[in-house]
């Protein structure tokens, strides 16, 4: 139960109350220049949801065992128990995401080659997305707290396993998708409109991207009473939440 | 050898305003939207980017007859996490607050497409002196820009420029919104507008020449 709703609450928080895009700002290069028509746009959500999958599940392994302060793969090498090698995140990150990159766009040459030629510049660009580093970063601030000795401090709350990681991958995928696309169906309404010349391209974008953000700026005290609602160790709020509540309705300690 | 590209003074100008990362390639927006909240943080977010630009391009630039194609932008992306890794232990160990306060955006200098453009177009066929010239003019450019950026998002949001108040809360009631995440949209979406606005007139076509 409390695993649930941890990872509830990961999900929403990264799909929509804290969208990637629109409260982090990273992956705006995407978002801003293959955000013209829906299909592209799916298109593109769909192949960073994916990258990110495959790099988030790359990473959470590397970090747990061989990165973090204290993992167990490098003391067993080293014989040193308080080995730390996390020095090298960064590094072994985008090594890992240009890797799984090269892994999508071979497997999707080889298996899917209508897919391949649809996504076609887009595909090596990904290496390139924040949206994909900033995830692994993410992952490896809940995953090294427990040694206290993550890159910048960390923030509080308890250790991720390899599930919260990868829920806050997909959902982090699932909020830029959803991003994207309510993004181009809107710019693919602007072509009728008549926007001051100035504007034309990323300005208008950027503009409909913050009233966007004030849209969804809108979510965010759903994180709270979300957390009121589901959290075991609080029963008496639990029960008085509970309807307005679609997801882990019932609390038990 | 193949020095075929603009001279190294053009090349630091360029990077001013010609061809300035942020309102005429459009690159680097993470940055740009994210850390601009107060003057303090964009600066010291261009300093970092700046020393990155720097080094990076100063290696790429001599090692760049050493380059196989095919690996060429993993070769830089590894040059510069490198040094995103010193720039991020020197922040965390002198400036401990600002680095908590840039948190994850010091790493995500990595993926920063202005490096890696600059990487690639300029560094990675020029020499030292081009490259290093580049960096230096791209990087004040980009300095320009968040600059401009945090001015106008501080001085509205905040009331206040570097910590120094300008506008006394008794007769300014702060806007709030403009230094949470929608007033970087706006203000961005409208300095670009006015930056293509100003430069209309002199027959210059307002090219997102960057967009990817």
């Amino acid at each position: 139960m409390e695993l649930v709703s941890q990872l509830v609450l990961i999900a929403v928080s990264a799909a929509i109350i804290n969208n990637f895009v629109l409260h982090y700002f990273v992956g705006i290069c995407p978002f801003l220049g293959v955000s013209r028509r829906v299909d592209m746009a799916f298109g593109m959500g769909c192949a960073v949801t994916f990258v990110i999958s495959v790099a988030a599940l790359l990473s959470w392994l590397c970090t747990e065992y061989i990165l973090r302060p204290g993992a167990p793969l490098t003391s067993w090498l080293t014989g040193n128990p308080e080995a730390d090698l996390s020095i090298l995140n960064y590094i072994v990150y985008i090594f890992v995401i240009a890797s799984s990159v090269q892994l999508v766009e071979m497997y999707l040459r080889k298996f899917f080659p209508p897919l391949y030629k649809s996504f076609g510049v887009f595909l090596p660009l990904i290496t390139t997305n924040c949206a994909i580093l900033f995830a692994c970063l993410e992952i490896m601030k809940h995953v090294s707290i427990g040694a206290g000795a993550g890159a910048w401090g960390g923030g509080g709350g308890e250790k991720w396993g390899l599930a919260a990681a990868m829920v806050l991958a997909i959902a982090g995928g699932v909020g830029f998708t959803i991003a994207i696309v309510i993004m181009a169906g809107i710019r693919e309404d602007l072509d009728h409109c008549d926007v001051p010349k100035p504007l034309q391209g990323a300005g208008i974008t950027l503009l409909v991207a913050g009233i966007l953000a004030l849209a969804f700026m809108g979510f965010s005290g759903v994180d709270s009473n979300l957390k009121k609602a589901i959290s075991p160790q609080d029963p008496p709020a639990a029960t008085a939440t509970t309807p307005g509540d679609p997801t882990e309705g019932d609390p038990s300690p | 050898m193949a020095n075929d590209g603009p001279a190294p003074l053009e090349r630091f100008l360029n990077g001013i305003l010609p061809e300035n990362p942020v309102y005429r390639q459009l690159l680097g927006m993470c940055p740009t939207l994210a850390v601009t909240g107060n003057m303090k943080a964009a600066m010291t977010m261009s300093a970092a980017v700046m020393f990155v630009m720097i080094c990076a391009n100063l290696i790429t630039s001599s090692i760049r007859h050493l380059l196989k194609p095919h690996l060429r932008i993993l070769v830089f992306v590894l040059t510069i996490a490198t040094f995103v890794t010193i720039a991020d232990r020197v922040l965390a160990a002198y400036l401990y607050q600002m680095s908590k306060e840039l948190g994850p955006y010091i790493p995500l200098i990595i993926v920063n497409c202005i490096i890696i453009c600059r990487c690639e177009v300029c560094a990675s066929r020029q020499g030292l002196g081009a490259a290093a010239f580049d960096a230096v003019g791209q990087s004040i450019g980009f300095a320009l820009a968040l600059a401009s950026i945090a001015t106008v998002r501080e001085i509205l949001g905040a009331g206040t420029w570097f910590g120094i108040t300008l506008l006394s809360e008794s007769w300014w009631p702060v806007w709030g919104i403009m230094v949470l995440p929608p007033g970087a949209f706006i203000t961005l979406g409208f300095l670009l507008g006015g930056v293509n606005w100003l430069s209309m007139p002199r027959g210059k076509k307002s090219a997102g020449c960057g967009v990817r």
